[in-house]
């Protein structure tokens, strides 16, 4: 029951901010979500939800941090072997 | 899928599989607290990938494990009545209560419906203005924003006839639990993923603290927990005990204010007692006194109950980490999916299911 899975804000309605809704994709399956807890996120964006609701907008940027993470390891490695 | 699948690139687990490799010198052993990760890494047999001197032991983090038997019990009385229908996530309805499950209850003519969100409970009462509307709402914090909005809604749109039978309860607290008894033997934590995306990680720096342990939120596909692993172990072995943040495209270190504002309009902390552990101070949420209209317990009259736990379930143990599904006598045999003793072999965040969907023929057999 736990599970929050990541999908993509596809429209959103309502302005007001406790009631603001939206269209979610997940990989093609569409569910209507709560963006109550989302006052930033916009149509196109990344959201992490959890039993219809959105609670946090994915950070594009931080999202290729565990890829570089692997990569300033791996490097450093190569240097520690190969100390020129 | 975008955000999973290059979370799951079989050559980059192996590059981290291989980092963690290189980094561990001495034996250490650590623990997922969420039921989400125990399932990750049983399914992609992340563990399986580590060093022989890393030892993951499986948390308390599933509220439908951990939800104890007398609440059970009080959502089966309460979902009985005639003048009922009674709302659940659909695992709860084969969690064991003393007698029966609340599946058992659907059976003999209940109105039990499983919803996917509160709301929807909410939605239910609104169309069903006769009848008694009631959301069995259990949960860490990463669902409290979502039943505070239900109630929260319910109070402002004057909705009367729905109401919460509430177990819920905060991950904190219960780390304290495992770290402070006796028999831990947990050396480092990946916490949370999603109850740090709504609390923040503010909670946990005086736990490191006090506990010299390292904390580092992790996320929940394959390279998020290798990674979490990965960073505890360097932790461990420079002698540090920091709470860091693997899961930075969710969560930032304050959480998220909003749902946090919501979870205490409506919610205040409570004792709450975990089932296979006993009961825990500060480490529940209950509906506060301006909210009470909505607890079910009172609603109905069902507040003082108490029930044993089935002897033969070890349950408890697992949910500390203290030990492993295939070690209980009943796993497999007496307790399967289809006839569970027990709450962790119910849902599939539970460490008995996972173990019998990914691992029974090597855990049976060892
Ligand atoms: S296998 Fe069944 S009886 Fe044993 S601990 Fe797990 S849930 Fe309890």
């Amino acid at each position: 029951m736990c599970l929050a899975v990541p999908g993509r804000i596809i429209s959103i309605t309502g302005d007001e901010p406790l009631l603001r809704t939206g269209k979610v994709s997940f990989g093609g399956i569409v569910k209507e979500v709560s963006l109550a807890y989302v006052p930033e996120a916009n149509v196109g964006d990344y959201v992490i939800v959890h039993v219809g609701f959105a609670i946090s907008r994915l950070d594009e940027e931080e999202a290729e941090q565990v890829f570089e993470y692997l990569r300033q390891m791996d490097e450093l490695r190569e240097l520690e072997e190969n100390p020129a | 899928m975008r955000f999973i699948d290059e979370y799951r690139d079989a050559k980059a687990v192996e590059r981290f599989a291989r980092a963690i490799a290189r980094v561990t010198k001495k034996p250490w052993t650590l623990m997922e607290v969420c039921g989400g990760q125990t399932h990750a890494i049983v399914k992609f047999g992340v563990d399986e990938l580590l060093p022989k001197e890393v030892t993951l032991v499986h948390g308390p983090g599933c509220p439908v494990c951990v939800t104890p038997v007398e609440l059970i019990d009080k959502a089966i009385e309460i979902a009985s009545r005639p003048d009922v229908i009674f709302c659940s996530f659909g695992d709860m309805l084969r969690v064991p209560g003393t007698g029966r499950d609340l599946l058992a209850v659907k059976a003999k003519g209940g109105d039990i419906r499983v919803v996917y969100s509160p709301l929807d409970a909410l939605k239910i009462a609104h169309e069903n203005p006769t009848k008694q509307v009631v959301f069995f709402a259990v949960g860490f914090e990463t669902t409290a924003p979502a039943n505070a909005m239900a109630v929260y809604q319910a109070y402002q749109r004057g909705i009367q006839n729905f109401s919460l039978l509430v177990s819920h309860v905060l991950v904190p607290p219960a780390m304290e639990a495992i770290l402070s008894s006796p028999g831990n033997r947990v050396q480092g934590f990946l916490a949370a993923g999603h109850v740090c995306t709504v609390m923040g990680y503010t909670e946990y720096e005086p736990i490191a603290r006090k506990y010299r342990v390292p904390i580092v939120v992790t996320g929940f596909e394959p390279l998020d927990i290798l990674q979490g692993v990965y960073l505890c172990i360097k932790q461990l072995e420079e002698g540090r005990a920091e709470v860091e943040n693997q899961y930075t495209r969710s969560v930032r270190r304050e959480g998220n204010r909003a749902a946090q504002r919501l979870i205490r309009e409506v919610f205040r902390v409570v004792p709450r007692k975990w089932r296979g552990v006993g009961e825990i101070p500060r480490s529940g949420l209950g509906l506060k006194e301006e909210y009470a209209g909505f607890d079910a317990e009172r609603r109905f009259g069902v507040a003082g109950y108490t029930a044993l736990e089935a002897s033969e379930c070890i349950s408890g143990l697992i949910l500390q980490g203290v030990k492993k599904p295939h070690e209980c006598p009943a796993f497999g045999t007496r307790c399967t999916p289809e006839h569970p003793l027990g709450a962790t072999m119910v849902s599939s965040e539970g460490a008995c299911a996972a173990y019998y969907r990914y691992r029974k023929r090597s855990a049976v057999s060892n």
